[in-house]
């Protein structure tokens, strides 16, 4: 399309929004926001990173790349991405794939264990491996009596990042493995197939789209983690995230810290917007119509029990790390007086009750933010029509591209001076979490706005609606499950977010996880693991709350609404 | 007059590329008088249904008017507008109950709480399912929607009732029912309705007039009879029913009439618009229903003779299909009460007749 026919298209279609002011008004605030939260502290990290005494300048850059230490947590950080990547994604396959294709007992439970990582902070992996694993671990030195075991570093970081972000891959492949239709596994069959032949020529490849999304999806949120390093890789594996973290706290090396943040961002964009825009594409879509049930003929009994043990085996580890975390809380200092006490609780309230109701202000007052402004997105993106509609989608989903500790960085380079003066206040880590967490409820809105026929909508502009009534009565109670499911998982987020968090708390406003943090680095493990338990159980409780208020007002039709 | 389309055209995608223009409406004039049923008729992507949206508003004409009860109402928006559709997937909201369904424009228009009860169960005694009032959607079967959809339209008594395919995610025996149901309702309020469908079946039962289209525009706007029976050109013809082409020339233009020679045999006809030209190329549209067959024992000069190639046996009525000599096209024809007239097998010679009143002239210039 040339300049002139986008001239004449947009003008078009200003002319045609500017019809509706609210619209326009939307529209515009809309993209202010996410050119001032979004777009320019990202600006910000780049321009620091490339000016020098207010000129242009690769000087820090250079400084950066040619550093050798700095060399090798890029490096260490792109093998640990591509390693917990590859081998999550493969353990991910295995238990979805055993979930969705066999008939193996407790799979409702099986499943509900895979979840617990993906709802607790990001890196109890981490300090679960420590008490189980370090010095004075329970298994090394209690059980082995081995005192000097090295879980730091590469192995240790590994497990954890494995163990973190496995889930991520067994709900995106589960939902890929529920989409082949059996009966094209059925037809294989019929045809003559044996159950490894059906397996490898009909299951896998069909998989195999949603196989290659998860790795880059693992990739992208592994390189971009930054709590388990910091507990795990140690001295001898740097990182870059934590890297950049260090520049900045502990040097006060502003430029170096966002040059880190940089080449940081580099590969995680490249890899995410493969992924979205390249991968996705390509997955087949192969239940249309009535679904049909699974006939759990694909696997044998033999390979079937196998499975059921690695499954097992999996979960037991799982369980295993919560349980250690549990212990932890009400022991009196792990690994040498494991006896039960309420003494870390009693520290918890007395010194850091005040970082709980921090998080929870900032996290109910961020996630409804999010969740609405999202749905507006989705809807203005979806169903409307405007110059910039394309942009302002591709601006918002930028935040799940970005890593934490670039947006960190970002936000205390543009927020520290006028105009937008907001170091160390609440409205800091709000507005960071808001524009953090608005994909979420983005993408939820969508799927369902796709779901959605527009003939409803239409059906009630043809009665006499206007475009804000039927949003009002019609596009919004439509939206309002996803709203929740959004909301539950932006919540989530926003109690256990740390990447971006550490950077932007001050003594005013602090939470949980960077206090949880603080408390590992100095040796209070007991603590850390209270403050985990009150952080696990506080999203428990917002999710069971959430679950029913959404059965309650909207149960009928929540309930066919609802399996999206 | 309740609607007027005036020079309405419609072109998609002339905003991007230009090599994916789309005419989907072209050159459409129609006026529907008021309390008449029009049906759009066509095969898929004639632009019955864009027409459709386009009186509703839901499209914008690329050029031309749209009048309704006597207002241009190009520029006016479909909420706006005195219209109200049923849609193809009924667009039933599902967050509301049916009486919330139905009640939604009066609700819109605000109407007071009990007197859009009272409307609502009034229109649902009407349309006999008052049995539905507190179901939720999720509860109804499709026909049931459906009655919700037409329900929720009719209530707002608008100017114009339009209906976009409406039976067609519904089961045969179902769609006949609901046919009849919804020209019922039709009636008894007296709604200018337009209505679009590729079931020609359902045009001819339900229609006062029937719209027949093809590639946007319009062929033949008439009352089903004479859609059926006198079809302006072989689209139309072809379109609706079966039907046999004789192709031939006018060999003789008499006072009313007109003689016309096939090469096999001659025929005289009325000449029923009169405009037909001595030595004038034409084609005699006939129905497989009128033609009679005979068994052939000596040539006929008034008949066509052929040998019957295939037959399907359905019970109540036979069907042949005839292979005559120096025709390119079979003969098809229905022979009804087969005990009565004859049967006859494969390889039989047959002649076949028709009454020149059962048959239609077109002039070879009304190919198209």
């Amino acid at each position: 399309m040339n300049y002139k026919k986008w001239f004449k298209k947009s003008s078009q279609e200003i002319a045609f929004i500017a019809k509706d002011p609210i619209l326009l008004l939307a529209v515009l605030l809309i993209f202010g926001s996410l050119i001032i939260f979004i777009l320019y502290p990202l600006c910000k990290v780049i321009t620091v990173s490339v000016f020098s005494k207010g000129q242009f300048s690769f000087i820090v850059l250079k400084d950066v790349i040619s550093n050798w230490y700095f060399r090798q947590g890029f490096y260490n950080s792109i093998i640990m991405g591509t390693l917990t990547s590859i081998i999550g994604a493969g353990i991910g396959f295995l238990f979805a794939f055993t979930l969705a294709r066999t008939d193996i007992p407790f799979k409702k439970i099986f499943h509900l264990v895979a979840i617990i990582p993906i709802i607790s902070p990001p890196f109890i992996g981490a300090m679960a491996i420590i008490m189980l694993f370090g010095n004075n671990g329970l298994i090394t030195s209690g059980l082995l009596g081995i005192n000097n075991f090295k879980i730091y570093g590469f192995r240790g970081l590994l497990f954890a990042q494995v163990i973190t972000f496995f889930p991520v891959a067994y709900i995106t492949l589960r939902g890929v493995l529920e989409s082949i239709s059996p009966t094209l596994e059925d037809a294989a069959f019929d045809l003559g197939g044996s159950r490894w032949k059906v397996f490898k020529k009909v299951t896998l490849p069909l998989a195999i789209p949603g196989i290659a999304s998860a790795i880059l999806i693992l990739f992208v949120e592994t390189l971009a983690d930054f709590g388990n390093p910091l507990i795990l890789a140690g001295s001898k594996f740097p990182i870059l995230s934590v890297q950049a973290y260090l520049q900045i706290t502990g040097m006060y090396d502003l430029p170096s810290g966002a040059a880190l943040a940089l080449i940081l961002l580099v590969p995680s964009i490249s890899v995410y917007f493969l992924q979205k825009y390249w991968v996705s594409r390509k997955k087949y879509i192969t239940i249309t119509g009535k679904p049909t049930a699974s006939s759990h003929k694909v696997v044998s009994p033999a390979a079937k029990w196998i499975l059921f043990a690695f499954c097992s085996f999996l979960a037991f580890i799982i369980l295993l790390i919560y349980f250690t975390i549990l212990w932890g809380a009400f022991a009196k200092v792990w690994g040498f007086d494991n006896s039960l006490t309420l003494d870390n609780f009693k520290y918890v309230f007395s010194v850091g009750f005040k970082a709980v109701t921090d998080t929870l202000i900032i996290a109910v007052t961020s996630t409804p933010v999010a969740g609405i402004l999202g749905m507006i997105i989705a809807f203005l993106v979806v169903r409307k029509k405007f110059p910039g509609r394309r942009e302002m989608e591709f601006t918002s989903m930028l935040s799940f591209a970005v890593p934490g500790t670039v947006i960190g960085i970002g936000y205390i380079l543009a927020f520290n001076n006028p105009p937008f003066a907001l170091t160390g206040t609440f409205l800091i880590l709000m507005l960071n979490f808001v524009f953090r967490y608005i994909p979420v409820g983005i993408q939820s809105g969508v799927a369902i706005l796709r779901q959605v026929d527009p003939s409803i909508e239409e059906a009630a502009v043809d009665l006499g609606a206007d475009s804000q009534c039927t949003f009002k009565k019609v596009t919004l109670p439509l939206m309002v499950p996803a709203f929740f499911s959004g909301l539950i998982y932006s919540f989530v987020r926003a109690m256990t977010a740390i990447s971006a968090a550490i950077f932007l708390v001050s003594a005013n406003w602090n939470l949980m996880t960077v206090q949880i943090m603080s408390q590992v680095e100095s040796g209070r493990l007991g603590a850390a693991s209270a403050f985990s338990v009150i952080l696990v159980g506080i999203i428990l409780l917002a999710i069971l709350i959430i679950r029913l208020i959404l059965n309650l007002f909207y149960g009928n039709f929540g309930g066919t609404m609802l399996k999206i | 007059m309740s609607v007027k389309l005036v020079n309405i055209s419609k072109i998609f995608g002339d905003q991007g590329n230009a090599q994916k223009k789309v005419v989907a409406v072209k050159d459409v004039n129609l006026e529907i008088k008021d309390g008449e049923m029009v049906t759009l008729l066509g095969p898929s992507g004639c632009g019955k249904t864009t027409t459709l949206r386009i009186v509703s508003g839901f499209e914008t004409p690329t050029t031309g008017e749209v009048w309704i009860s006597g207002k241009m109402v190009n520029n006016i928006p479909p909420n706006k507008r005195d219209t109200s559709m049923v849609f193809q997937s009924y667009a039933i909201f599902p967050h509301l109950s049916v009486a919330q369904n139905i009640g939604f424009g009066l609700e819109l228009k605000g109407w007071e709480k009990n007197k859009i009860e009272k409307e609502v169960r009034k229109i649902m005694e009407i349309m006999e399912f008052p049995e539905l009032y507190n179901r939720r959607p999720e509860q109804l079967s499709g026909g049931q929607q459906q009655r919700v959809a037409l329900a929720r339209a009719v209530i707002n008594k608008p100017s114009v009732l339009l209906f976009d395919e409406p039976l067609s995610n519904l089961d045969a025996k179902l769609r006949v029912q609901m046919r009849m149901e919804i020209r019922r309702i039709q009636k008894t309020f007296g709604i200018t309705s337009i209505y679009v469908t590729h079931d020609q079946e359902e045009a001819l039962t339900i229609s006062d007039r029937i719209v027949v289209m093809n590639e946007g525009k319009i062929m033949q706007a008439a009352t089903p009879i004479e859609i059926y029976s006198y079809p302006e050109n072989m689209f139309v013809a072809d379109f609706i029913g079966r039907v046999n082409f004789i192709p031939g020339k006018i060999i003789e233009k008499r006072e009313k009439t007109l003689l016309i020679d096939f090469g096999i045999c001659q025929k005289e006809f009325k000449n029923r618009s009169g405009e037909f030209e001595k030595n004038e190329s034409v084609i005699i549209v006939v129905r497989p229903e009128s033609l009679k067959m005979s068994s052939s024992k000596k040539k006929d000069p008034h008949c066509i003779q052929g040998k019957i190639s295939k037959l399907v046996y359905l019970g109540p009525t036979i069907e042949y299909e005839i292979e005559v000599e120096g025709l390119s096209r079979k003969i098809f024809a229905v022979i009804y009460n087969p005990i009565e007239d004859g049967f006859f097998k494969i390889g039989d010679l047959v002649n076949i007749d028709f009454k020149s009143i059962a048959a239609h002239i077109l002039s070879q210039k009304d190919k198209k």
